[in-house]
């Protein structure tokens, strides 16, 4: 484990090494990527200019929802969601090259297709979290900041989990990627909004089945002391930690299988 | 050289490129879908709080979202850099020499692209919308007028991509303006939210910018939005756009051919 750390370190330092190079190209997309992203937050303050409040929330009630749900995805985006290019890899043959080196292979997807200007997203998420939290009347018990927290962790774990269960489904479907962005990007979208405006379907299957809701929404239900009007069941706002560490358990044993059913392309 | 018939060839190719990809497309437009719910569940809220809210009634809303969904593709809202890798690897210096106008070329394979992604892109979002939705459909007169305005967007869209892409010649990099052009597309041209719901000073801005001829007005034409005279405005601004945006293509292909060196081979 330790050595896996520090292969990694290197190989992410190299990386961001030779990104460092084209500096306003990075610093170009750094700044659109965060604009991107703002867009999403645009769009909820052109709601507000409307009505005070949205689904019973206030706006910054509503920004809290966003800023920590959008903190967890970035940080899986930043160093999960290279898996996408899996598929790209699996058609080259150059995964192959990955399996037979000593070092996991969801570690060097990760650092190989490593992109420093995804800071830029988390960025914009940091920026409304913290505007969110200087502006919601919460009082800031160590119980909340400790749930916030560990939301902030078990969300990014959670969708962390749903891009490497997204890329164990593309070993069967090499086309399928843009499928699993429903739930991913899809994912992270729904997010942002109280999980109650939802249709009844949609908050079941993207809410709990694939468990996004557990990423922000029920923690944020705690933090700032509204009911529950999806559930009703008081302890689920706790429940984030242990449901990131089932989906993990079941990604491992998703992601191990599909490594042990892989047949290469020969290419 | 057959003229028309060589477009029409080049579109039929570019059509072909991309209907190879059966299992991306059903997967593309599962996802263009659920964000489509998603959106729409958005709108529904506000529209609950505040019926009719810029002109729109719920109807019309929830149609919206579902169809601006489905001019993403064809639009090529999330970006388009085939022009600029090619510039970027050298590659252009075949499509300059072919003896068949460059910006026609690209033109009639970026028309094959969009038709064939409204058919396999565009059309299924919508008909899975109208399995649990009431949405509100274009009359026969204005499928009409829903088919011409979305002629005049391509024309727009291509027009703006086409300028982009064009600045590589001097940037070499032109991915990072592409993604101010898709910030300003998305937001500007009302694709994330309508731009009635807009600020006033920022919808009447957005109106005679030319990122709400790509979509959002061939959208509102869908909606029943713009009868008579004002139909005819409508397609007025997206035609102007069009010719403009065309003109300064060529002008720039100009500039570039004046300066253009290409090393190696």
């Amino acid at each position: 484990m330790g050595d896996t750390m520090a292969v990694y370190g290197r190989l992410l330092a190299a990386r961001i090494r030779g990104q460092w190079q084209y500096r306003t190209s990075f610093f170009v997309y750094l700044a659109a990527q965060f604009t991107i992203t703002l867009l999403d937050f645009l769009v909820l303050l052109v709601i507000f200019t409307h009505v005070p409040r949205f689904a019973g929330w206030s706006l910054w009630e509503v920004a809290l929802l966003y800023g920590l749900a959008g903190v967890s995805f970035r940080l899986a985006d930043l160093v999960v969601s290279q898996v996408e290019y899996l598929p790209r890899h699996l058609l080259a043959g150059s995964f192959d090259r990955m399996l037979v080196r000593p070092l996991g292979a969801l570690v060097q997807l990760s650092a190989e297709e490593f992109e420093l200007r995804r800071v830029g997203t988390l960025a914009e998420a940091l920026l409304v979290l913290g505007l969110a939290i200087a502006h919601v009347p919460v009082h800031w018990t160590w119980a909340r900041v400790a749930v916030l927290v560990s939301s902030a962790l078990s969300g990014a774990v959670i969708f962390a989990c749903i891009w490497i269960l997204g890329a164990a489904f593309t070993f069967l479907v090499v086309d399928g990627r843009e499928f699993i962005n429903a739930f991913t990007y899809g994912g992270n979208f729904l997010s942002q909004y109280p999980l109650q405006i939802y249709g009844t379907a949609l908050r079941i299957i993207l809410g709990i089945v694939v468990p996004i809701g557990f990423a922000a929404f029920f923690p944020v239900l705690y933090i700032l002391g509204k009911p529950d009007p999806v559930t009703g069941v008081a302890v689920i706002r706790f429940l984030s930690p242990a449901v990131a560490a089932a989906m993990a358990l079941l990604t491992r044993a998703a992601w191990r299988g599909a490594i042990r059913h892989h047949r290469s392309t020969g290419s | 050289m057959g003229g028309l018939r060589l477009y029409l060839e080049v579109a039929r190719r570019g059509f072909r490129r991309f209907a190879t990809y059966r299992a991306a497309t059903v997967a593309g437009v599962s996802t263009n879908t659920v964000f489509g719910f998603v959106r729409a569940y958005i709108l529904i809220a506000l529209y609950h709080l505040r019926p009719h809210l810029g002109g729109l009634d719920l109807r019309q809303v929830v149609t919206y979202t579902f169809v601006t969904q489905g001019y993403l593709m064809p639009m090529a809202l999330f970006g388009w850099t085939e022009i600029e890798e090619r510039v970027r690897t050298g590659d252009i210096i075949g499509d300059l020499y072919r003896p068949v106008d460059f910006q026609g070329y690209w033109l009639a394979l970026d028309v094959g692209r969009a038709a064939y992604q409204f058919l396999a892109r565009g059309v299924p979002p919508v008909l899975v919308a109208a399995l649990f939705f009431s949405l509100r459909l274009p009359t026969p007169g204005e499928w009409a007028l829903v088919v011409v305005s979305s002629a005049l967007g391509l024309a727009v869209s291509f027009g703006l991509r086409y300028l982009v892409n064009l600045t590589s010649f001097w940037l070499l990099d032109a991915r990072g303006l592409s993604q101010m052009l898709v910030i300003c597309e998305m937001f500007l041209g009302g694709i994330m939210i309508p731009i009635t719901v807009f600020p006033h000073g920022l919808e009447a801005a957005s109106r005679v910018l030319p990122f709400a001829s790509v979509a959002y007005l061939p959208v509102e034409f869908f909606l029943g939005r713009h009868t008579g005279s004002d139909a005819l405005a409508t397609l007025g601004i997206q035609a102007l756009w069009a010719v403009v945006l065309l003109g300064a293509g060529r002008i720039a292909l100009g500039a570039v051919m004046r300066k253009l060196v290409v090393q190696g081979g």
